[in-house]
C-alpha cells in the first residue's frame, strides 16, 4: 500500500517532467533566434533527463518488469498524472517564458525541500536536478523582465500570457490524499506551505518587468486527477505515435 | 575473471576514454568515473552522469563496457549515482589546462577568453552546443568561444 503511494507520487513528478520537456521539445527549429532554439532545447533535455530518472524509479516500485518507456509511451490521457500547467501549449514565446518561469520558482522552492526527503532516491534526483532549476529559472525571469520592459508589443504579449496562464498556478500548491501521506512519512513536500514564498518570487521579478499578476481570479485544478485540458491528447498522440504504431520499436 | 589486475589498471584504462562531445578530456578528467573497486573479483565501476539529461552518457557507458571487453574484462558491474551529484569542482587544474588548450574556458566565476586572456566577455547565450557549455564572446580579441559551465 505504501509502496503503490510511493509509485503514484514519483510517477506524477515524472509525469510533469515529460510533459514539459515534450512541450520544451516542440520549439526546436522554430525559436526566434538560434541561440534560444539551442537554449530551449538544452532545458527541454534537462527535462526529459529528469522525466527519465524519475519514471525509471517508479517502473522499478512498480515491479512486473514495467520500463519507463512503458510508463512514457503506453499510457492514455487520464492515466497521466502531471499538473495542468506544464500541458498548456507553447503560445508565442511569451507565453512559453512565462510558463518557464512561473515552473521554474516553483521547481526551485520544490526540489530544496525534496532534497530533505527519507526517500534516498528522491533525494539523489532532487540534489541534481536543482542545480539544472537554478539555471533554467535565470534564462526564464530574465525574459521575463526583458519582455515587460522591452517594446509596448512584448508587454503587452507578456502580460496577456500572465493573465490566461495564473488560474493553473495554484495547482502547484494543492495536496491530495498521496501528497499527504507521503509528507507525513517524510518523504514528500509539502507544497501548500511553498505559495508565499513562490508569489514572492513572481511578485520581484514581475515588479521590475512592470507586470501585474490578476487577482482573485478562478482557479482551475485536476492534473493529478488525471483530468487535463484537451492540449494534453494532442500532445501524446504526437509523443507515442511511434510506440502506438509499431509497439515495442526501439531504435 | 582469469588474470589479476588491480583497480589502478582499471582507472588507466578508464582514462584512455575520451569524453565523446569534448575529446580533450577523457571520462576520468571529467569526474564522471567515480569509484572503481573489486568484490571477491568482481570489478565494480561507479559513474555519474554530469548532467541528468546529457545524450552522451548513454554512450559513455557503451564505450567502458567495449573498453574492458576489448581487454578481456568480463566479470563487471556498471552503477550509476546521482548523489552527491556531479559538480564541476571535480576537475583539477591539469584538467581546467586541457580544456583551455582545446579552447573552452574552463569552469570559474570569472570567465577569461581561452586565446588571450581577457576578462573583457560578454555572454551570447546561457546555453551551448551541450548541456555543459555556455556560448561566450571575447570583447579584446572578438573571437566566440565555448565556457564550461560551474555547477
Amino acid at each position: 500500500m505504501a509502496k503503490d503511494s510511493l509509485y503514484k507520487y514519483v510517477l506524477a513528478l515524472g509525469d510533469d517532467a515529460l510533459i514539459l520537456g515534450q512541450r520544451l521539445s516542440q520549439w526546436a527549429y522554430r525559436a526566434p533566434f538560434l541561440e534560444e532554439d539551442i537554449a530551449l532545447s538544452n532545458i527541454s533535455l534537462d527535462m526529459f533527463g529528469r522525466a527519465n530518472l524519475l519514471l525509471e524509479y517508479a517502473a522499478t516500485l512498480k515491479g512486473n518488469g514495467i520500463t519507463a518507456d512503458d510508463l512514457a509511451f503506453k499510457r492514455n490521457e487520464r492515466q497521466f498524472t502531471n499538473r495542468i500547467l506544464f500541458e498548456r501549449p507553447n503560445g508565442n514565446f511569451a507565453d512559453t517564458m512565462v510558463r518557464q518561469f512561473f515552473l521554474d520558482a516553483f521547481y526551485k522552492l520544490f526540489l530544496q525541500k525534496l532534497t530533505g526527503s527519507k526517500d534516498e532516491q528522491l533525494s539523489a534526483i532532487a540534489q541534481k536536478s536543482i542545480k539544472e532549476t537554478a539555471y533554467h529559472f535565470r534564462h526564464s525571469s530574465k525574459w521575463v523582465i526583458r519582455l515587460g520592459v522591452g517594446t509596448a508589443e512584448s508587454h503587452t504579449k507578456v502580460q496577456s500570457a500572465i493573465d490566461n496562464l495564473w488560474m493553473f498556478t495554484n495547482e502547484l500548491f494543492e495536496m491530495n490524499e498521496i501528497d499527504n501521506e507521503m509528507l507525513q512519512q517524510k518523504i514528500g513536500v509539502d507544497c501548500s506551505s511553498l505559495k508565499q514564498e513562490w508569489i514572492k518570487i513572481i511578485d520581484e521579478v514581475l515588479a521590475e518587468a512592470t507586470l501585474k499578476r490578476p487577482e482573485n481570479i478562478h482557479m482551475t485544478t485536476g492534473g493529478r486527477e488525471g483530468i487535463h485540458t484537451e492540449h494534453l491528447g494532442h500532445l501524446l498522440s504526437d509523443m507515442q505515435y511511434l510506440q502506438r504504431a509499431y509497439p515495442d520499436a526501439k531504435w | 575473471m582469469v588474470k589479476e589486475i588491480s583497480t589502478t589498471v582499471i582507472w588507466e584504462l578508464l582514462k584512455t576514454i575520451p569524453d565523446p562531445e569534448i575529446p580533450a578530456v577523457s571520462i576520468v578528467d571529467l569526474g564522471i568515473v567515480r569509484n572503481v573497486e573489486f568484490n571477491n573479483n568482481q570489478l565494480k565501476i561507479t559513474i555519474t552522469p554530469t548532467y541528468s539529461g546529457c545524450p552522451a552518457f548513454s554512450f559513455m557507458k557503451e564505450e567502458i563496457v567495449r573498453h574492458l571487453e576489448t581487454d578481456g574484462i568480463t566479470n563487471y558491474q556498471i552503477d550509476i549515482s546521482l548523489a552527491p551529484p556531479w559538480t564541476t569542482d571535480w576537475m583539477n587544474d591539469a584538467v581546467k589546462t586541457k580544456l583551455k588548450k582545446s579552447g573552452i574556458a574552463p569552469p570559474s566565476l570569472e570567465v577569461a577568453c581561452p586565446q588571450c586572456e581577457s576578462q573583457q566577455v560578454e555572454v551570447i547565450s546561457e546555453f551551448g552546443s551541450t548541456a555543459c557549455k555556455a556560448l561566450y564572446k571575447c570583447l579584446d580579441c572578438l573571437e566566440p568561444f565555448h565556457h564550461f559551465k560551474q555547477i
